[in-house]
C-alpha cells in the first residue's frame, strides 16, 4: 500500500523501462524545428487515405508499427495497448489499432492523454499484470478544427493566444526490464477549472491545472525544481507557460530554468505562424517520444518530469455556457 | 488553501495580461483594403453588365450571383481561407463571404454522405444568419407597413 504518496502519486518500486517510442508527425512538423528526431514525416495531411480521421488513425497504426519494430518485439508480445484521442469515441486510435488484436484500454484526457496513457501503461507493466505494454496517442489538425471549432476551409482569423493542434502520433513501447530509461513515479492530475470560457485560450485553461499537479508531484514524492534536469508541459504554448510560471513563483517555486514546453519548441511560431505553439494529443506525444527520449539517451537530461496538460473542452457544455476545465498529469522518467 | 483561492480570484487580470491582442491597426487596416477590393470587383461587374445592355436591377442580381460563384469557387480552391486569415471581417461580411461560409461545412461534412453530411450540416454556420436576417425584415417590414 505504501507505493502510494500523499495526494495524488504513486512510486515504482521497480520501475517500468521504456524499451522504444517512435513518432509520426504531419508536413508541418516536419517543417519544424524538431524535424530531424521524428520517425516519419508525412507528406500529406490526408497520408493517402481518403478522410481526415482515416489519415489520423493511419497515423496511430503506423506509429505503433514502428515502436514494435524499434523494440524488437512482435505484436503477439503485446499485451495491452493504452491509447486515447481527441476524436468522439476515440475513433482515432480504435479504428487504428483494429487489425492488431491486441486487448485495448481506451483512455481520453484531451491533451494530456500521452501521460494518462502512460501511467496506466506504467501500472500494468509494474504490478506484475503484463510484460510488455504499449501506450500512444494521437491528433489531427483537420480532424481536430472540424469536430472542434469550424470547417478548414472557412476563412477567418485565428486570435494570437490559439495554438496549432499538432498532426501525429507517438507511441511509447514499456517493458518489465530492460535497457532504456525509467518511470520512477506518476502524479495524476485532477480536475482544475479557473472558470475560463474561451476556447481560444486553451493555455489559460490548463496551466493552473499543470501548477497544480507539479506542485502536488513535489509534496508528494519531497523533491523540487532542483531535482530534475527538465521539467516539461505537453502544449502550454506562450501564453500558458507566462501564467503557469507564474502560479508557481507565488508557491515559492521558480522553474523557469528547467522549464520546456512542447507546443513551443515544435514550431517555429513567427515563421509558420502557429500563434501561441502547437497543441493537441500529439504535441507532447511526438515531443517525448522523438525529442526528448532521444535527448536522454543522449545524456542530455537524465532526470525529466513530463507533464502533459488537457483541456477537457466540449463545444456542448461550452455551448451551455460551462467554462472549460483543465488536467494534467506528470510522469518521472529518470535514467 | 488560501493561496489557491486567491490566484483564482485574480486569474482573469492575469490571463488578460499574459494574452497578447491583436494588432487591431493593421487588422483594421487588411479588412477595408480587400472589403473595399470586393467591393469595387463587384462595381466593375455591374458596370460592364450595364454596358451590355442589362437594367441596373437586373445587374445588380448578376452581379450578387456572379460574387457568390466567384467566393464560392475560392473556396473550393483552398484560397478563400487564407484571405480570411488577412481580411478578417473585410472577407467575411461581403456575400462572398456568405458563399464562403456555405461551401466551407458542404466540402467538410460530404465525407459523411449528400444527404446526412453535406446536405443537413451546409448551413450550420450561415443557418443562424439565415435565420436572424430573416425575423430581422419580417420585423422591419410589419414596422415599415404601420410607419410608412
Amino acid at each position: 500500500m505504501n507505493k502510494h504518496l500523499g495526494k495524488q502519486t504513486i512510486r515504482f518500486d521497480n520501475p517500468p523501462v521504456i524499451l522504444a517510442s517512435s513518432s509520426i508527425v504531419g508536413p508541418r512538423e516536419g517543417e519544424g524545428p524538431l524535424a530531424t528526431y521524428f520517425d516519419t514525416i508525412i507528406e500529406d495531411e490526408l497520408y493517402g487515405e481518403s478522410t481526415w480521421e482515416k489519415a489520423e488513425s493511419k497515423l496511430i497504426e503506423k506509429a505503433l508499427e514502428k515502436v514494435i519494430e524499434k523494440a524488437n518485439k512482435t505484436i503477439d508480445d503485446v499485451k495491452y495497448i493504452i491509447s486515447g484521442d481527441l476524436l468522439n469515441q476515440l475513433t482515432a486510435s480504435t479504428f487504428g489499432i483494429r487489425n492488431f488484436k491486441v486487448p485495448f484500454i481506451g483512455v481520453y484526457g484531451a491533451c494530456s492523454t500521452m501521460a494518462e496513457s502512460l501511467s496506466v501503461a506504467a501500472i500494468i507493466v509494474e504490478g506484475g499484470f503484463a510484460d510488455y505494454v504499449i501506450a500512444s496517442t494521437s491528433s489531427h489538425f483537420c480532424c481536430a478544427e472540424k469536430q472542434f471549432r469550424s470547417p478548414l476551409e472557412l476563412g477567418g482569423q485565428r486570435p494570437l493566444t490559439s495554438t496549432w493542434t499538432v498532426t501525429g502520433s507517438g507511441a511509447i513501447f514499456l517493458a518489465e526490464s530492460g535497457e532504456g530509461p525509467k518511470i520512477t513515479y506518476i502524479t495524476t492530475g485532477k480536475i482544475v477549472d479557473f472558470n475560463i470560457k474561451d476556447a481560444m485560450n486553451m493555455g489559460a485553461v490548463m496551466a493552473p491545472a499543470a501548477a497544480d499537479t507539479i506542485i502536488n508531484h513535489f509534496i508528494d514524492t519531497e523533491r523540487d525544481e532542483n531535482y530534475y534536469d527538465l521539467i516539461v508541459t505537453g502544449d502550454l504554448g506562450k501564453v500558458g507557460k507566462e501564467l503557469l510560471l507564474d502560479i508557481l513563483k507565488q508557491y515559492n517555486y521558480d522553474i523557469t530554468s528547467k522549464y520546456m514546453d512542447c507546443g513551443i519548441e515544435i514550431f517555429e511560431a513567427d515563421k509558420q505562424d502557429t500563434h501561441s505553439g502547437g497543441s493537441g494529443c500529439g504535441c507532447g506525444a511526438v515531443t517525448l517520444a522523438g525529442y526528448i527520449l532521444s535527448e536522454m539517451g543522449k545524456g542530455k537530461w537524465k532526470k525529466v518530469l513530463f507533464v502533459a496538460t488537457g483541456a477537457m473542452l466540449s463545444q456542448v457544455s461550452l455551448q451551455q455556457g460551462e467554462s472549460i476545465p483543465g488536467i494534467a498529469h506528470a510522469v518521472a522518467i529518470e535514467n | 488553501m488560501d493561496k489557491a483561492k486567491q490566484i483564482k480570484q485574480n486569474y482573469k487580470e492575469m490571463v488578460e495580461k499574459a494574452s497578447p491582442s491583436s494588432n487591431m491597426g493593421v487588422n483594421c487596416a487588411w479588412a477595408f483594403f480587400v472589403g473595399g477590393t470586393i467591393c469595387v470587383i463587384g462595381q466593375i461587374i455591374t458596370e460592364v453588365l450595364k454596358t451590355y445592355g442589362y437594367a441596373k436591377d437586373d445587374a445588380a442580381m448578376m452581379t450578387t450571383v456572379i460574387l457568390i460563384f466567384i467566393g464560392a469557387l475560392l473556396t473550393g480552391l483552398n484560397i478563400y481561407d487564407n484571405i480570411g486569415k488577412y481580411a478578417g471581417a473585410g472577407s467575411i461580411v461581403p456575400i462572398t463571404g456568405f458563399s464562403n461560409s456555405v461551401v466551407a461545412p458542404a466540402m467538410e461534412y460530404k465525407k459523411e454522405g449528400y444527404i446526412l453530411g453535406m446536405g443537413a450540416r451546409m448551413f450550420t454556420v450561415a443557418g443562424p444568419v439565415i435565420v436572424y436576417g430573416v425575423i430581422s425584415s419580417v420585423v422591419v417590414g410589419i414596422i415599415y407597413y404601420f410607419f410608412k
